[in-house]
């Protein structure tokens, strides 16, 4: 900034400027994660092995389905805080398809007799029910002109209140093996299945977002809604469909989910907006709308993922690494504000 | 008689333009004094500099016989100067007496004397004639009582001087009447008021002297009693005329391509039965470039909003090449031929975080698409680059952010966004605003050879000898009417002006 160039007609300066800042936006998440782990291999030799890491992927597969649905939604510049709820909905509703029906949720042993196809039946209705809430939501903040936050903290309660409801209190485990291997198991003795759908999702998202007409309207509404709407964009659809792929990943997540854990109880995914929110937004993608990448949030969520557990790696304590989660997400996003402030100087 | 204020050689530069050149005002105690000038000549920077609001680069302001400074709003305030803006400061939520008082509350460290504060409302909008209850809600009020809010605030500051931008515009004639009453019992009590206002008629009954501005000069004051309104129209736009702006060669023009009959909306944020549009029609021609003139607020921006769908009509009806179509969206309109490039381009037209190249493509998707979903970045690099080319856009690459480009840059870049989709009809509304003067040329370039290949061209402009350059023909608004319509070779400056402000009964 203090170098500036005499030329009047000099376009290259704040070219130059942006770069620099669309180059530390980019990259930051990735050296700062570079860091991280060169710091905890340093630190804890432990971290390093390649057991560990695929460890790591694992236990961040399910944060990382929800935080590629979750980039969609911030950036049209809205906000999903109902995840959590409608993971723990969507995933006892999946549990109950995989055991053959409501009747029989319960009944321990069931999902031996079910057919070894039930998993896809309980994918559908896993994403089904996700597609749906995400559609109730992205409705009522489209057409009944509710903010997105406030329709999704309804949503976070009610889809808790489902889940609640639906579960009667127990949790339903116990399916049939297939089933379970897409949570628990392992191709080439060493990659956990859920790495492999995050990775597989998170790179169709990426060619959504990066190379087709309907990409171009996500970032063109959520840069400016206005400009959209007078280049004759349909904002309402567009903003509509963020929250249905939202609930699609989320119908992901939880069917995910329920394979890993075998089970599938009302409690769970409680929390889970939080940190896919900070992967999201560490990853570079801005709450203002319009800017981000699928790239970045990947990033991000396998930051958080190293973070955690290098902590416990290290004895760090659960509740201190609640603070520092908190305190990294305020950070992330004063960054961001102060790229943006930079975006509009040049 | 000693002025009450006397700005001396006021001047303010803002990036790109000298907004005031060494231009002066002086008001004397008791009297209404009008300030004029064409949209831009620089009335709204030297009222900012008198509430406060801005600081001058250079000048010396003496309020009272001292000389002063104001800081900010406040500042001014407490010296006895309070402006009230066309949009109103008021919080609606709030009671009148609140609104009145507002930062300034009676009462007792944090407590507020509400019983103190209602009867000395009481007391000024008695004394504007007015029966408004202290404790009503100012949301509920009418357009004319929320002035009267504003008016009675500033008497409550014990102001000497009061400035109004643009009272009467948004006011019936019942209302405008009652106002200068108001204004006219303001004077006899010694207090001095500046008028800032595009009605001339109005101001030659109320004011006693006036000041016009053009181009961020001083070029007149003097009594209104000796002068006339052709006269200050004259020190309103005589301007040599400016040799920067495009001429060309005109070709006949082809069928009617836009139609509009009958364009009406009442109803705007402030006030549900403002008149926006009323009874508004045109025909464009193919080839042809149509100029629309106003003043701010005339309605112009508004009518382009609606034939494009940005904003809802109450009635009328639109035809594109003769048939009627239904326009509730700007895909609808786009469907139909029409683009519009919007007068507020950062706002309205550009995506700042991202590259040229999305950009411009942004209306013109189907152009590049593959297999239906993609789009085919080859394609869209060489549309980009056939614009380039042929509007000059001056960048290093198409990938760049498009905030990085000059606004001239960006501007070429919205059209291209629009000659990209092939339209019928083309509205630019304030096609040069905040560009220089070298693209300024090349946007008038670009408009007529629009029109030569058989675009209709739809421009809005502020700035007439702009209107007076690029159209064939021309219509003039005022308060959402269309006021009148004049060829370009029998139109000037002049003629347009009253045309504009005086309403149907010149045209």
């Amino acid at each position: 900034m203090e170098t500036i160039s005499k030329s009047p007609h000099s376009e290259a300066r704040p070219r130059a400027k942006a770069d620099i800042m669309g180059f530390l936006a980019r990259f930051a998440p990735l050296i700062f994660l570079i860091v991280l782990m060169g710091g905890f291999a340093l630190g804890e030799p432990r971290f390093l092995t390649p057991l560990n890491l695929f460890n790591i992927l694992r236990q961040v597969s399910i944060y990382g389905l929800l935080a590629v649905g979750m980039t969609f939604v911030i950036l049209t510049a809205g906000i999903d805080l109902s995840i959590g709820s409608l993971v723990a909905f969507a995933g006892l509703v999946a549990a109950a398809v995989s055991k053959g029906g409501l009747s029989n949720r319960f009944t321990v042993g069931a999902g031996a007799e079910a057919a070894s196809h039930a998993w896809f039946l309980a994918a559908l209705a896993a994403i089904g029910v996700g597609i749906a809430g995400g559609f109730l939501q992205g409705f009522a903040i489209t057409r009944l002109k509710v903010p997105p936050f406030v329709v999704t903290l309804g949503g976070m309660s009610a889809f808790r209140g489902a889940a609640l409801l639906f579960a009667a209190g127990g949790p339903i485990s116990g399916f049939e093996p297939n089933f379970v291997w897409l949570g628990q198991g392992r191709i080439f003795g060493q990659v956990p299945v859920p790495v492999i759908i995050f990775l597989v999702f998170a790179a169709v998202a990426h060619i959504v977002l990066r190379y087709t007409r309907y990409g171009r309207q996500v970032y063109a509404v959520g840069g400016n809604p206005e400009a959209a709407r007078l280049s004759g964009l349909n904002v309402r659809a567009v903003t509509t469909s963020v929250y249905v792929i939202m609930g699609f990943f989320a119908g992901l997540g939880a069917f995910v989910l329920d394979a890993r854990l075998d089970s599938a109880e009302a409690v769970a995914g409680t929390g889970y907006e939080l940190t896919v929110i900070a992967s999201v937004v560490i990853g570079g993608t801005s709450l203002f709308g319009g800017v981000g990448t699928i790239f970045g949030t990947v990033i991000g969520t396998i930051l958080i993922g190293v973070l955690l557990n290098g902590l416990v790696l290290m004895n760090v304590s659960a509740y201190i690494q609640q603070i520092i989660i908190g305190v990294i997400i305020v950070f992330a996003v004063a960054f961001d504000t102060f790229a943006k402030s930079r975006r509009r100087v040049g | 008689m000693e002025p009450l204020l006397r700005m001396t050689l006021i001047g303010k530069r803002f990036p790109g333009v000298q907004a005031l050149d060494d231009v002066g005002l002086e008001v004397l105690p008791g009297e209404i004094h009008a300030l004029l000038g064409e949209n831009g000549a620089g009335k709204s920077t030297l009222i900012k500099i008198l509430s406060g609001a801005q600081q001058p680069d250079s000048g010396t302001i003496e309020f009272g016989g001292e000389s002063v400074t104001m800081v900010s709003p406040h500042d001014a305030q407490r010296r006895g100067i309070v402006t009230i803006y066309q949009e109103f400061t008021l919080a609606p939520n709030m009671t009148i007496a609140e609104n009145v008082f507002i930062g300034r509350e009676p009462g007792v460290g944090v407590f507020v004397d509400w019983r103190k504060m209602a009867s000395e409302t009481r007391t000024i909008t008695k004394r504007l004639g007015l029966e408004l209850q202290p404790m009503s809600i100012v949301r509920g009020l009418s357009v004319a009582e929320q002035q009267m809010v504003e008016i009675a605030r500033a008497l409550s500051m014990k102001s000497r001087l009061i400035v109004m931008d643009e009272p009467t515009s948004a006011l019936s004639a019942n209302e405008v009447e009652k106002l200068f009453r108001i204004v006219r019992e303001l004077k006899a009590h010694g207090l001095s008021i500046i008028f800032v206002t595009h009605r001339l008629e109005e101001m030659m009954q109320i004011c006693d002297r006036y000041t016009v501005l053009r181009d961020g000069r001083l070029v007149g004051s003097g009594a209104i009693a000796d002068t006339t309104i052709d006269g200050i129209i004259r020190l309103m736009v005589g301007r040599e005329v400016n040799a920067l702006f495009a001429h060309r060669e005109r070709t006949p023009a082809g069928d009617v391509v836009l139609g509009v009959e009958g364009l009406s909306r009442r109803g705007n944020a402030q006030d549900q039965n403002a008149t926006v549009l009323a009874d508004i029609g045109f025909e464009v021609r193919r080839g042809e470039i149509l100029g629309i003139a106003g003043l701010v607020g005339a309605g112009r921006t508004e009518m382009a909003r609606a034939v494009f769908g940005a904003d809802p009509f109450d009635s009328g009806r639109v035809t594109v090449e003769g048939r009627q179509v239904h326009i509730r969206s700007p895909q609808d309109a786009i469907r139909h031929g029409i683009g519009m490039v919007p007068e507020d381009r950062k706002q309205q037209a550009l995506f700042l975080a991202l590259a040229v190249r999305i950009n411009l493509s942004m209306a013109s998707h189907k152009r590049i698409m593959r297999w239906g979903v993609f789009i085919d970045e080859t394609a869209e690099r060489t549309m980009v680059e056939e614009y380039r080319n042929k509007l000059n856009i001056r960048m290093t690459s198409p990938e760049q952010l498009i905030a990085s480009l000059s606004g001239g840059n960006q501007q070429k870049v919205t059209l291209a966004r629009w000659l990209a989709l092939r339209p019928k009809v083309l509205i630019v509304d304030e096609p040069t605003r905040g560009i220089d003067v070298g693209a300024k040329v090349e946007v008038h370039h670009l408009l007529f050879e629009m029109a030569q290949s058989g675009i209709a061209v739809v421009a809005i402009s502020s700035e007439l000898p702009e209107v007076l350059a690029i159209s064939d023909r021309i219509i003039t608004m005022r308060e959402g009417r269309v006021t009148g319509e004049i060829k370009r070779e029998d139109a000037n400056e002049e003629t347009l002006m009253s045309m504009m402000t005086l309403g149907a009964k010149a045209a």
